[in-house]
């Protein structure tokens, strides 16, 4: 270790008070046997997520976006489990909704992540630990996914805020002198574009509730799930509970 | 502990009043069938008799309901420390068959049950009031998070309709423990709080073990009920099915059949589920050699000669050698924790490795898992040794093997001129013991030299902290381990602590209680004055600056333990070594023998940490 390198410059060198062990180390021959590069080693290598690699071609998994679901029993604390989980683990979330579903007590949670394929595997099979956890699996990429923003633009210019909300099949909640809000629902792709032609009216506050997915046709969202048959289904007038939000309301 | 058979039955009072929840199920008749099914198991045991006879009984409160289902559940002996929101559950306690142990601290009590689960095979109980009771139990339930053991903890809270308010001792135990546990409750209600129980202290041994909570606000356990609680069982879908997939077993078996230089790592859940005979049956009837990790120490006997003892940071030379080169590495029930791998790029680089765990979470979570076979250790084990038709041509293996263990040899030298070695205070205890002695120890250099130097043959006669690695487990865990020994009959076995100075000091106040319960344990203090691994690492990575690791001033151990009430000791000289040993096995009670042992010892071999296993150095200038 040199000086430059030293992590506690000011520290004045402690070898004339201390008992100096290092000193009587190093005079130690230690334990017998041949030294470290004396040994052989095998050429093999594994990569960061411990697969056995092929040094010529040192491939590791890239991350990708991935669509998360989970049946949850709707107990309390069962989102900040899973959140608890998610940021203790260090998982790379974007975003995360939540609500109830047909089956009484049962909630659906969605995440996307963005994680290498091995780090997804961990997500589900750690999600699937936790005790209120019913049933975990990720989304093929012809799920339908959608999203709900809320848009408050400002209003000088209704008409042509009006002609591209019309464009992406928005709806106009709320029409003011001064602001005028909106509702759009679409995929990730639609919402972004909607948001970037929405800037030139000048974007006041946004907010976003994030993906929500099904699997598309007759597959099953998550593995075993029976769609509709499992339960009586949920009546709207129940409460959710205090663990969970609905992502969004009928306007 | 003479209180604990007086009856509580006139204290019956009337049906519940207003305690009930809104939405908790209705109230069901005392069913007896439920009970008798949650102790049927345990008929044979005539200490079962008190505990049936107590499960029959109605409780009247939630607090007896609590108790009710830790007898059902089986639990004998419990450790736990008073305080305000936990006195109901303590008042039931009274009258109960479990065996309370007063610690002298939460922390203590929580290392204590975690170390009677790991020598028992049970789950072990502690319970702690709310607020600085929970809080101080958390160190204790982490580290039976991190190594997978069975851990039942009870803890008081304010009363339901304070809580959230900052009441006095209130702490969010939900919140704070959640991270650290298989799952925690928060008892909701007087009629479901046994049933809570119940599914808690099940649900921590149920799969892969580890530690469960039940928060019990004392409106819950002194409100009344007359419900008794359903038998002990785990959560729905908690229940793993123990066989692995019968094609991936093929698969795997084919493999260990195709290999030149096979080997087996075998961990804790060896251990956890009492796979130790099917380990050893897996390794002889194939001629494979064994390594194991340092919680799987016990798994597989270290005199076997086929044994290469435990493999990692401090491991044999032999051991990380053989997992270096291997070419089929079969893991069982680990989860190769760093400390085990060193750098994951240089962790077995050639094996095809067969992993198995009754967790499917721990499958390629750090090393990938060529085959994972998920199941039960013991399990498993038995289907591999089934579909292996021809043994591994590994002959030549064994004797490079055999060669690493000449080339490698653990040893440590004795010079005339230098203080009493570690090491050989190590070797003499094994010695002076049977092999079923039970070994705790605390966190640092004493404790690898224990694992190092003593020569262990049986499952669950380890008992330290490994993955957590807490420092000032040895002591508390000695009590836990003693109790499980006496509990299940043992009382001639051995328990002796092996604990650094400064892992001593962190829980020193345990001895109060050894003494108190007239416990036969021997500790043995490795005392160099110093935080040692510490300064090991400050004497190779930070130019020998002693920051913070020198106490540079110790209290007198002997003397110490004398105003505990236990027998001290102190020994510089070789030798004094044999005979003070010999003395404290034969003191039939607590007894401390503070060995000054050479301040500059050096553990070694050593991976350094993100290292190669293969490259570990032998001494200092290696590093």
């Amino acid at each position: 270790m040199s000086g430059a390198d030293d992590p506690t410059p000011n520290k004045p060198d402690p070898g004339s008070t201390h008992r100096d062990t290092r000193g009587k180390n190093a005079d130690r021959p230690g334990m017998p046997g041949p030294a470290p590069e004396e040994r052989p080693h095998p050429e093999g290598r594994r990569n960061s997520q411990g697969i056995r690699i092929d040094p010529a071609v040192e491939a590791e998994h890239e991350p990708r976006r991935a669509t998360i679901s989970a049946l949850v029993e709707d107990e309390p604390g069962v989102l900040s489990r899973v959140s608890g989980l998610v940021s203790r683990r260090q998982f790379n979330i974007e975003s995360l909704t939540v609500g109830p579903t047909t089956v009484e007590g049962h909630s659906r949670i969605t995440m996307v992540v963005e994680e290498s394929d091995p780090g997804i595997d961990q997500i589900e099979k750690q999600l699937a630990k936790l005790k209120p956890v019913i049933s975990v699996g990720e989304l093929h990429d012809d799920a339908v996914s959608a999203e709900l923003v809320l848009l408050k633009v400002r209003g000088e210019e209704p008409d042509k805020v009006h002609a591209i909300t019309e464009m992406y099949g928005g709806q106009t909640l709320d029409a003011g002198p001064r602001t005028i809000t909106v509702q759009l629902t679409g995929d990730e792709q639609k919402i972004d574009d909607a948001i970037d032609a929405f800037e030139q009216f000048g974007i006041i506050e946004i907010a976003r509730t994030g993906q929500t997915a099904l699997s598309r046709g007759d597959t099953q969202t998550v593995p075993g799930e029976e769609p509709g048959t499992s339960g009586e289904p949920t009546s709207h007038a129940t409460d959710v509970g205090e663990t969970t939000q609905q992502p969004y309301h009928d306007p | 502990m003479t209180t604990r058979d007086e009856p509580t039955d006139s204290e019956e009072t009337a049906a519940a009043t207003g305690s009930a929840d809104a939405g908790e199920p209705t109230h069901e008749p005392p069913s007896d069938a439920a009970t008798d099914g949650g102790t049927a198991a345990a008929e044979a045991d005539a200490a079962e008799e008190t505990t049936e006879a107590a499960a029959t009984r109605t409780p009247t409160t939630g607090a007896e309901s609590v108790i009710a289902a830790l007898e059902a559940a089986g639990a004998e002996t419990a450790f736990g420390v008073q305080g305000g929101a936990i006195m109901p559950v303590y008042d039931a306690l009274y009258a109960s068959s479990v065996h309370h142990v007063t610690m002298a601290h939460e922390q203590g009590a929580a290392h204590a049950a975690d170390a009677y689960g790991v020598v028992s095979g049970e789950t072990g109980v502690c319970l702690a009031t709310s607020g600085p009771g929970a809080t101080n139990l958390v160190t204790g339930i982490a580290d039976a998070s991190m190594d997978s053991d069975a851990l039942l903890a009870l803890t008081g809270q304010v009363p339901t309709e304070l809580v959230g308010n900052d009441a006095f001792q209130e702490t969010d135990t939900i919140g704070v423990t959640a991270p650290v546990t298989k799952h925690n409750y928060f008892a909701s209600g007087t009629d479901t709080v046994g049933d809570t129980v119940g599914e808690a202290f099940a649900y921590a041994e149920t799969g892969r073990p580890g530690p469960t909570l039940v928060d019990l606000p004392k409106d819950v356990t002194l409100g009344e009920t007359d419900r008794t609680p359903k038998p002990p069982e785990p959560p729905a879908g908690a229940e793993v099915d123990p066989e692995a997939d019968p094609d991936a077993v093929e698969r795997a078996a084919r493999v260990i059949e195709d290999a030149e230089r096979p080997l087996c790592l075998f961990g804790g859940g060896v251990i956890k589920s009492d796979a130790a005979d099917q380990a050893c049956r897996f390794a002889h009837d194939h001629g494979i050699p064994v390594t194991t990790t340092m919680p799987g120490i016990g798994s597989f006997p270290e005199n076997d000669p086929l044994s290469l003892s435990w493999a990692g940071m401090h491991g044999t030379g032999y051991a990380n050698m053989a997992i270096t080169h291997t070419d089929c590495l079969i893991a069982v029930g680990t989860r190769f924790d760093d400390r085990l791998t060193g750098g994951i790029e240089t962790f077995a680089p050639e094996a095809e490795v067969i992993h198995i765990d009754i967790d499917p979470a721990e499958i390629s979570k750090n090393v990938h898992a060529d085959h994972p076979l998920i199941g039960d250790a013991g399990s498993v084990l038995e289907q591999l040794i089934a579909a292996i038709d021809d043994d591994p041509d590994a002959e030549a293996w064994r004797d490079r093997c055999a060669d690493w263990k000449e080339e490698y040899p653990m040893t440590y030298a004795m010079p005339e001129d230098e203080p009493l070695k570690p090491q050989f205070v190590v070797e003499a205890f094994d010695e002076a013991t049977d092999d079923d002695t039970i070994v705790t120890t605390g966190v640092g250099q004493h404790q690898m030299w224990a694992a190092q130097f003593w020569t262990y043959t049986e499952p669950r006669t380890w008992v330290s902290s490994h993955g957590l690695g807490t420092m000032g487990y040895g002591v508390p865990a000695a009590v836990g381990a003693r109790l499980a020994a006496d509990t299940a009959g043992d009382t001639d076995r051995d328990v002796v602590c092996f604990d650094g100075d400064g892992s001593f000091l962190m829980t020193i106040q345990e001895l109060s209680v050894a003494v108190r319960e007239d416990l036969d344990i021997t500790f043995a203090v490795l005392n160099n004055e110093y935080i040692g691994m510490v300064r090991q690492w400050q004497d190779a990575f930070f130019e020998g600056r002693h920051m913070a690791s020198e106490y540079e001033w110790m209290p007198e151990f002997d003397k110490l333990a004398e105003a505990f009430g236990a027998k001290g000791w102190a020994v510089s000289e070789y030798d004094a070594v044999a005979d003070t040993i010999e003395a404290a096995l034969a003191y039939d009670g607590p007894s401390v023998i503070d060995f000054r042992i050479d301040p500059a010892e050096n553990v070694y071999p050593m991976v350094p940490s993100g290292g190669a296993n293969g490259k570990f150095a032998l001494s200092e200038e290696q590093l």
